[in-house]
This record gives C-alpha cells, structure tokens and sequence, in this order.
C-alpha cells in the first residue's frame, strides 16, 4: 500500500477540488517544481489513488431534478444470476451507481430523473422489470454534500 | 435552456472528462472555437461546475465502505442541522444525503478495517445527536460507479 505524506495529502485535497490542474499550477499551491509535482501525480496514478476524474455538473439545472436512492432485495435467492441482475441494471441510462450490499438490501442504486412522473416510470418499467427484483424501497434525495475524506 | 451541441459536447466529456479542447471539438462534431465558448457559457450559467478527481480509498488502505442509513428525532427543531455539524467532524464520513422517505439522512463511511469501523462506529457514530434508528449496510462491490446522466 502507498505511503502518503503532508505533499501528496495536499496534491489529493487540490485535485480532487479541480481534477485539471497543470502541474506547474499545482506544483506552485504545494511548494514544489513543475517536474515534482508531476511525479507525484505519477506515482499516485499508478498506484491507484487518482482512479479517474468526474464531471461536476449541476443536475437540477440540467433538467434532472430527482434522485432516489433505492434498496433493492432479490426475490428469488439462489435462482436468479446475480451476474444477469448487475448486467442488466447496469445498462439502464437513468442508474448512476450501482452497489452490492450486505444488510437489509441486496443492491443500493443511485437513480436520476427529471421528475417524480419520470421517475416512476423509470421504476416501473425498467427497474421492476429486472430479473429477480424482489422488494423495493425508495428515498428521494434532498440534499448532498461530499467531504473530502481522512486527507 | 441547453441545446444539442452544449449536449452533445456534455455528452462526450461526461464520457471522458480528460479530454484535451480539441479531442472534444472533434468528437462532438464541433469546431475547437464553438466548443470553447459553449464550455465557457455553461461554466457561466453554472451548468458545469468542474472537475474532480476521483480516489480511489482503497488504494490507500480504506478497505471497509458502510453506508449508514438514520433517523433522527423530529421532535427536536434542530436535530438535522446538529447531527450534520457533528458528522461533519468525522474524517471518515465521506458524503451525508439527506432524504424524504423512510431513512433521514444517509452517511457514507470509510474505514480500514472491521475493528477500525467498529471503534468509529462506536465512539464516534453513536454519540452523533438526536439518533432514533440507525442501520447499516456494508459494501461488497461497486458495480457501476460513472454517476453519468442520460443527456
């Protein structure tokens, strides 16, 4: 596992603000060189740490104004293909993050829509319909904030 | 309101969010110049609002991912504003959501290992205020992590 110290924290901390930093900008905020900024950068890509870059993009104003987070059991246990589930609601647009779970449900999803009428019928029609869907339980969303973690 | 070229640049650097200026130009069947200056205007409009870098914590020895769902105590006028202060505090809470339905809020945790989970989860999660129901789930497997929207 990497060891980080203060200089990589503080380059994690930046990007994760603004994943497109240069490495000269970068090396400025953190107090180094624009060549060891970008060895940093390096060697936290290969690691594994910097594991891609997500568009930050205000869904409300592009005309989703819904997200539920929904809890889904598997009815049949043991005869459904977990494999056949995941594929397949994997492949539904409106899904955004899919997660196996242990506890009350089987799979947390993340859904988007436009509205409560879209999202039902993305409910009923896709979701509802996936092999094995067992029971359901849906909260809708909000307010979200995301903290930057133990950096 | 957007029109299909801003969705259609979107569209591909949701995609790929590391794309150079002129990589998106081309892909979404624009020049460098029109993709620049409808970037610059959903910057402006607050329809994009960045980039940030994705971590990967387990990379860096965050083995264990709960997602602990609460309920909080109506009675008490404040009850959200001052468990939400309190999680804040938490290096480990990675994301708070707040929700209609039958959970109030939602607590995404980080933790290196069971026994680390077990002590934040001890010292730290239960003595967060006005908590009436707690309940966890644990995170096995991230199937589709993209959190694209069908644009």
């Amino acid at each position: 596992m990497i060891e980080l110290d203060d200089i990589d924290r503080a380059i994690l901390r930046a990007l994760s603000e603004e994943a497109g930093l240069s490495a000269s900008v970068l090396g400025k905020r953190v107090g180094l060189s624009q060549p060891a900024a970008w060895r940093r950068v390096q060697r936290l890509e290969e690691a594994g740490v910097l594991a891609g870059t997500r568009l930050d993009l205000d869904l409300a104003k592009l005309g989703f104004g819904v997200t539920v987070f929904l809890g889904v059991k598997l009815g049949t246990k043991g005869r459904v293909s977990l494999a056949d589930f995941e594929r397949a609601v994997s492949a539904i647009p409106e899904v955004q993050t899919v997660e196996h779970v242990l506890g009350l449900y089987d799979y947390r999803l993340r859904v988007t829509a436009r509205d409560i009428a879209d999202f039902e019928r993305v409910l009923r029609r896709r979701i509802m319909t996936l092999p094995g869907v067992g029971n359901v339980d849906a909260n809708v969303m909000l307010s979200e904030e995301r903290l930057s973690g133990p950096l | 309101m957007l029109d299909d070229t801003d969705r259609r640049i979107l569209r591909q650097l949701q995609a790929d969010p590391s794309l150079s200026g002129a990589e998106l130009a081309e892909r979404a069947g624009v020049t460098p110049a029109t993709c620049w200056r409808r970037l610059e205007r959903l910057r402006e409009r607050g329809v994009l609002r960045g980039a940030r870098a994705v971590i990967d914590w387990r990379a860096l020895g965050y083995a264990v991912e709960v997602s602990l769902r609460v309920t909080l105590d109506k009675t008490v006028p404040r009850a959200f504003d001052e468990f939400a202060a309190e999680a804040r505090q938490i290096p480990e809470v990675l994301e708070i959501q707040t929700f209609l339905g039958q959970v109030d809020v939602r607590l995404g945790l980080i933790a290196r290992d069971l026994e680390h989970y077990h002590a934040l989860y001890r010292d730290r999660i239960l003595t967060l205020p006005h908590i009436t129901d707690l309940e966890a789930l644990m995170h096995v497997a991230r199937i589709k992590t993209d959190e694209t929207v069908p644009l």
